[in-house]
């Protein structure tokens, strides 16, 4: 059985994504400055480019996982794979759907498809929409984790390429955050999408850890269930072990 | 465009940030059925090894 524990540190990582969620709040709301062109609807880019940001690294990191399963074969690389994977598509629709508020009240548009910048964002969030079809499609554990490790290797490394082609592309409207000129922030702006993107980076760490404890927990009772079922003496003693450890919601009394 | 009045602008500020919030308490939402779910096995399994040990004893 896998010893790997998923759910280590992760209270640790929650406190912190709570505190500094908070403090990004207290910073975009009490500290930053309203934008000079845009004005108070600039706020929605503090919520809006760390959800982008962080998704966009998700699927690279993704990628990473896959390589790491393809090498190694070790189940637990492709479920943290899927698990950034998805947790990426959950960023992915906050980012479409903040951005479409964002673009209503600035450009008065919902959506504009002459914008590089967004299309390629709704490309590579419909691309990993099929990895969900592509996955549940595969019967064999091993082969559809080896095929979905293969898809995170190529559409991860799809990511950078189409993040190269967007910023050689001419942008029309959409403005540039990262750039090699600093992205023309004023320091509070810039103090705060900084505390902004690292809060967001420990939010997403923190629910893939969530996911992954919750996946790994499961799994682990499933095959505590089939030892039961199959071999009585030896799941029996795995159960009571399981049960007696403190702080479970339920114990075997003796 | 020129910049949104305060009032107007306010709204679509709200309305960014609530679908954030939203999604998160969905997300949080299922991830406590998962565990309810989790905890109903394992006091399934809980009562068989218990029923186990009585069969052996």
């Amino acid at each position: 059985m896998d010893d790997t524990l998923f759910g280590k540190g992760l209270r640790a990582l929650a406190i912190a994504s709570v505190l500094l969620l908070g403090a990004a709040i207290a910073l975009v709301f009490f500290y930053a400055p309203n934008d000079a062109d845009q004005g108070f609807i600039q706020k929605i880019f503090y919520v809006h480019v760390p959800l982008a940001i962080v998704a966009l690294v998700g699927f690279v990191v993704a990628a990473g996982f896959g390589i790491a399963h393809l090498r190694s074969r070790e189940q637990k690389w492709d479920q943290a794979s899927y698990v950034t994977i998805h947790m990426s598509i959950i960023f992915g629709v906050a980012v479409l759907v903040t951005g479409s508020i964002w673009a209503k009240g600035s450009w008065g548009k919902w959506w504009v498809w002459d914008e590089p910048t967004l299309v390629s964002f709704l490309i590579v969030f419909l691309l990993y929409v099929t990895y969900y079809p592509l996955r549940y499609s595969i019967e064999d554990r091993d082969r559809r984790a080896r095929y979905s490790s293969a898809f995170a290797i190529t559409a991860g490394a799809f990511v950078p390429v189409n993040f190269i082609a967007v910023r050689l592309s001419e942008s029309l409207i959409h403005p540039r955050v990262l750039s090699t000129t600093g992205g023309h922030m004023p320091g509070e702006m810039r103090l705060t999408f900084i505390v902004s993107l690292v809060a967001m980076a420990l939010l997403y760490a923190t629910l893939v850890k969530v996911e992954l404890a919750s996946k790994h927990a499961r799994m682990q009772l499933r095959a505590l269930r089939r030892a039961l079922e199959d071999e009585p003496a030896e799941g029996a003693a795995m159960a009571t072990a399981l049960a007696t450890v403190p702080a479970r919601p339920v114990s075997v009394p003796d | 465009m020129p910049a949104l009045p305060l009032d107007e602008a306010g709204k679509y500020v709200a309305g960014a940030y609530g679908v954030f919030v939203v999604l998160l308490l969905v997300y949080v939402a299922i991830m406590a059925t998962k565990l309810q779910r989790i905890e109903r096995e394992l006091q399934l399994l809980t009562r068989l090894a218990e029923k186990r040990r009585t069969e052996r004893t």
